[in-house]
């Protein structure tokens, strides 16, 4: 066709690159700009100096860069100790949040009694029911098995996941039922034709959910917030938390973005390398 | 009965057993956690929403529905509903414009667009805590960035944290930019599945880009509207950790959820009250998920 070259000549006259530039690309920069703006002023301020902070001719890089700010932050909470028990209750309850996941879904999907349909809606009904709804009563049945300031109360309560469950089960469904019958077949019991079968055959769909699991987990607040007092057994926005009220003072601010980029960059960094998974996990349900 | 038939059904009957066997023993923790923790709290909730009772006290006494009706008729009840609704309905309808306005910008075929999206999508997926904090410094009327860019102008910063209303615009800007990028990458996929021959025949009928955007781009999308409103409203209701790390008092931003905890574990300690405000809250969720599903499931029957 002629009419392809004249396109092809058209796409980069002037006035073209122009109208992309202004109507493509300054949008975007603009757009990029407002959401990357607050997270690059919390870096450069968490190096600034009190003098610097609460200066009155602004500057945009700190002239006279510090990491007294994240000593600070170290020595108004045990900082080590409580970024340790985030890591540590992010990990063992995302852990065991996929592994009773994985083996609900496959015993809704692969092991077959009656009214196991019923028991999928009651689990997709327990998706609706807001944590925060559920803390009051959670607070005082922890409490009453002596889990309040411990690791595992934290912990606990947010175990069962039908969030998990629901995924991980849309996934089964699709697996061929040939595969599994060759895995009878051939003698493999259920524990056997999970592991072996079904969770290799699954793991896009195993990490997706394992790292929505894993953010939601090490952002968690409300919760821990209710049931640990201790600093020392603090995660780390509820330490957050504590230093924000201990922090008070104007020129204290670099401590509190120093606090913030501790807990912010962790799940930038994940986010930044796996955010196909992320994005997928959070965005299901819409885009079907 | 032939004893091969017996045989049979006694084989059958063993396996249907032994499948009961592998469904509690794969699937039973996970649902009596859910129990304990998800359904259980629901039916305690409803009956410590007729109490008179602090937190930890021994002794409470019945009080009916008075809770629920304090919550419904007092002022202080009636203010959480205001900030609620305006809280909710401000955020969800900003993260959806502006949120459609980005995806419109991201939506040309232009390099590096994938990167962009990643990067309008990661407040979202960042702590409450964390946020919370980076904008109180930046809304700070005396060293925030904010006072600065409007001293530039010559204009003082507005008093964010002493003026309630102020504090509760302050809250909703930092929920929408939250949200935003969200949006966008739910309105973009749906903005993809818009059939391009469609716009191209509307451009060459004489459509105007406005009118294309109307007529043609913004129906197509409505489902999606639906799909994001909804979403938006479930997790605006359930806002809470910007809302404390920005206002730990809850001065002007105590919503439903923040209010609970306030009423429990702030200095009121009135369990019975903030009990009653979780089954309303819980009943509210429920309603707009339900009707969600409603909605799905006509669309899938009638599409």
């Amino acid at each position: 066709m002629s009419e392809t070259g004249a396109d092809w000549r058209q796409a980069f006259t002037r006035r073209n690159i122009m109208a992309t530039l202004f109507a493509g690309y300054l949008p975007m920069i603009a757009a990029l700009l407002v959401i990357a703006l607050p997270l690059v002023w919390m870096v450069i301020a968490s190096f600034k100096p009190v003098s610097e902070i609460l200066t009155t001719d602004l500057n945009f890089w700190p002239k006279d860069p510090t990491t007294a700010n994240y000593a600070a932050v170290a020595n108004r909470v045990p900082l080590g100790r409580v970024f340790l028990n985030s890591v540590a209750v992010t990990f063992i309850g995302a852990a065991i949040k996929v592994f009773l996941a994985l083996t609900t879904a496959y015993a809704l999907v692969f092991i077959k009694i009656p009214f196991r349909n019923v028991i999928f809606l009651g689990i997709l009904v327990a998706l609706m029911v807001p944590p925060e709804a559920a803390m009051l009563p959670n607070f005082l049945s922890i409490s009453a098995i002596g889990g309040r300031d411990t690791m595992w109360g934290i912990i606990l309560p947010g175990l069962g996941t039908a969030f998990g469950t629901f995924m991980l089960r849309q996934q089964f469904k699709t697996l061929p039922t040939e595969l599994m019958e060759a895995a009878e077949l051939d003698g493999a019991g259920h524990w056997k034709r999970l592991w072996h079968i079904v969770v290799p055959v699954s793991t896009p769909t195993i990490a997706t959910v394992a790292l929505v699991i894993i953010v939601n987990e090490w952002n968690n607040f409300l919760w821990p917030l209710v049931i640990i007092d201790s600093p020392e057994k603090m995660t780390l926005p509820v330490g957050l938390n504590l230093l924000r009220s201990i922090e008070t003072e104007t020129g204290s601010y670099g401590v509190l973005m120093a606090g913030a980029v501790i807990v912010i960059l962790p799940v930038l960094i994940v986010f930044a390398v796996l955010q196909r998974y992320i994005v997928a996990g959070l965005t299901q349900g819409a885009v079907k | 009965m032939t004893t091969a038939s017996a045989e049979l059904q006694q084989a059958r009957r063993i396996k249907r057993s032994r499948n009961y066997f592998l469904f509690i023993l794969f699937a039973g923790p996970n649902i009596a956690l859910i129990l304990a923790y998800v359904y259980y709290p629901l039916l305690a909730n409803v009956y410590f929403s007729t109490l008179n009772w602090r937190l930890g006290a021994r002794t409470a006494s019945f009080v009916g529905l008075d809770n629920y009706r304090e919550f419904f008729t007092s002022g202080s009840g009636r203010e959480v509903w205001h900030v609620t609704v305006v809280f909710t309905v401000a955020t969800v309808v900003g993260s959806m414009v502006f949120g459609l306005l980005m995806a419109l910008v991201l939506n040309r075929k232009l390099p590096g667009r994938t990167a962009a999206r990643t990067a309008l999508f990661s407040p979202y997926v960042l702590s409450g805590v964390g946020i919370g904090l980076v904008w109180t410094f930046i809304f700070d009327p005396s060293t925030g960035i904010l006072a600065h860019v409007l001293g530039w102008f010559g204009a003082r910063s507005p008093e964010w944290f002493l003026d309630k209303n102020l504090a509760l615009v302050m809250v909703i800007l930092v929920y929408i930019w939250k949200n935003l990028g969200y949006c966008a990458v739910i309105y973009l996929a749906g903005l993809q599945s818009i059939p391009q021959d469609l716009m191209e025949a509307a451009a060459i009928d004489g459509a105007g880009p406005l009118r294309r955007f109307f007529s043609i781009t913004l129906p197509l999308l409505s489902p999606t509207v639906f799909f994001l409103s909804i979403a938006m409203v479930l997790s605006s209701m359930q806002a809470f950790d910007i809302l404390r790390i920005m206002t730990p008092n809850g001065y002007g931003t105590n919503s439903i959820v923040f209010e609970i905890y306030l009423q429990s574990f702030g200095s009121y300690q009135r369990a019975g009250y903030a009990a009653a405000l979780s089954v309303v809250l819980f009943l509210v969720l429920f309603a707009i998920t339900a009707l969600q599903m409603r909605f799905v499931e006509r669309r899938v029957h009638y599409s």
